[in-house]
């Protein structure tokens, strides 16, 4: 369940994950609106089955894990990439809805960079698909921007402490990709090899690579 | 509004809470849910801002007790009964019972990859020169509109220095002026803006911290 709150004694319905034989309120309300919204011809419910399948099947951190390790192999994808991130990774086929303006944010031995959504959940659906239930939860928007390293343990990840941690809050239309530094030692790896080292997380800076 | 979505430095929500298995939906309405919302953006009859502030101006307690996709719901359940496109009796039966308004656009199977792919770009030309330059120290402007805005209230009234400029974008505050189309449309300068921990935080902050935010040019002013 991606309640907001982070203790789940909730009073009000939520889907009851162990219990099928009854519908939740949400699921009762959601098909009540769906049905109405055909009806009433303002969607296509063909239109609805291909959206849920392009973010289930197609699109997802494969794209941005494919952008990175471009960037990784190839010195002047990456030069591009940091200068115009937005026709650099369109050049991979990746483009549209929550990705229309894009920043690469490149890590380096005295910066981190941290992406975070205070005010909403704006992430970059292009390359990394639909967000976590952690980004969109409370605890991540509201610590994120005061105490990052404090958010970074929650995820197991220290750094050192004469690191520079630049934490980019998304409150425009401006997505942003965290570029990670490359492992040492990954020279002789192919493009796809050093994609699948990349993870979602170090895209978004909760994680390194 | 200073609504509780505005959550940059608020405390009390406890630790991050990372799903070990990440399900990419927790039951099967919240993907209809997304979907629908993604799909009825298409009928033209508000905007990403529009649809922003009806999230935001949910009850507090409603916005906070309530899971992601559930507020997608409650807001589009809203902008919907605002503009005449369905009433509450037809919301609770799932019946249609008064006639559809003209929208401007159906998503089908044929048309929805495209829509997709385009997104909503927001860049519009701007004629007006920047005000403000790289490298130039602005302050956030001590603000605190009635509607939709971007400039979070935890760098208001704080200096920063600006980071890069993106050109001309639609301006969200103004751009929630006009409820339904034809749209208020103003643009501005975009910024990106690095503030420093201690600025923000005080003196206790971390001192290796930076935030940045992007800023609208009429979010900031020149510091003297």
């Amino acid at each position: 369940m991606s309640s907001l709150s982070h203790d789940h004694d909730h009073d009000h319905a939520h889907p009851h994950d162990h219990d099928h034989s009854s519908l939740s309120d949400m699921e009762v309300r959601v098909r009540a609106l769906e049905t109405l919204l055909t009806q009433k011809g303002y969607i296509d419910p063909a239109a609805i089955d291909r959206i849920i399948e392009t973010y289930e099947t197609e699109v997802g951190p494969h794209n941005g894990a494919q952008v990175v390790a471009k960037a990784w192999a190839e010195p002047e994808f990456k030069a591009w990439l940091l200068k115009d991130a937005t026709a650099a990774i369109a050049s991979l086929g990746f483009t549209g809805r929550q990705g229309e303006h894009m920043v690469a944010l490149e890590n380096t031995s005295d910066q981190h960079n941290m992406v975070v959504c205070t005010l909403c959940s704006c992430y970059p659906w292009p390359i990394l698909g639909l967000p976590p239930v952690w980004y969109k939860s409370a605890a991540y928007r509201s610590r994120t921007v005061l105490e990052p390293r404090k958010v970074l343990a929650d995820f197991g990840v220290t750094l050192p402490e004469s690191t520079r941690i630049r934490v980019w809050d998304s409150t425009a239309e401006l997505r942003y990709l965290v570029l990670p530094k490359r492992p040492d030692g990954t020279e002789h790896l192919s493009q796809a090899e050093l994609a699948s080292l990349v993870t979602r997380d170090a895209m978004i800076g909760t994680a390194l690579v | 509004m200073n609504g509780v979505h505005d959550m940059g430095g608020q405390q009390g929500f406890g630790p991050v809470l990372i799903e070990t298995h990440e399900p990419l939906f927790h039951a099967p309405w919240e993907s209809r849910a997304m979907a629908v919302t993604v799909a009825m953006g298409a009928s033209g009859q508000w905007n990403i801002d529009l649809s922003r502030a009806a999230r935001e101006s949910l009850p507090p307690a409603t916005y906070l007790s309530s899971s992601y996709y559930e507020i997608w719901v409650r807001a589009l359940e809203k902008l919907m009964l605002e503009r005449d496109m369905v009433t509450r009796a037809e919301l609770a039966s799932g019946q249609m019972s008064t006639p559809p308004i003209k929208v401007s656009k159906v998503l089908t199977r044929d048309t929805v990859d495209l829509a997709l792919k385009a997104g909503s770009p927001t860049e519009r030309p701007i004629d007006q020169p920047a005000l403000f330059k790289v490298g130039q120290k602005v302050r956030a402007r001590n603000m605190h509109p009635q509607g939709h805005t971007r400039l979070p209230r935890y760098v208001r009234g704080h200096v920063g220095t600006v980071v890069s400029l993106h050109g001309g974008h639609v301006f969200p505050d103004g751009h929630t002026l006009h409820a339904s189309p034809p749209f208020n449309v103003p643009v501005q300068w975009l910024y990106t803006v690095v503030f420093d921990g201690p600025t923000l935080w005080g003196e206790h902050s971390d001192p290796t911290l930076e935030v940045t935010v992007d800023a609208w040019e009429s979010y900031l002013e020149a510091v003297v």
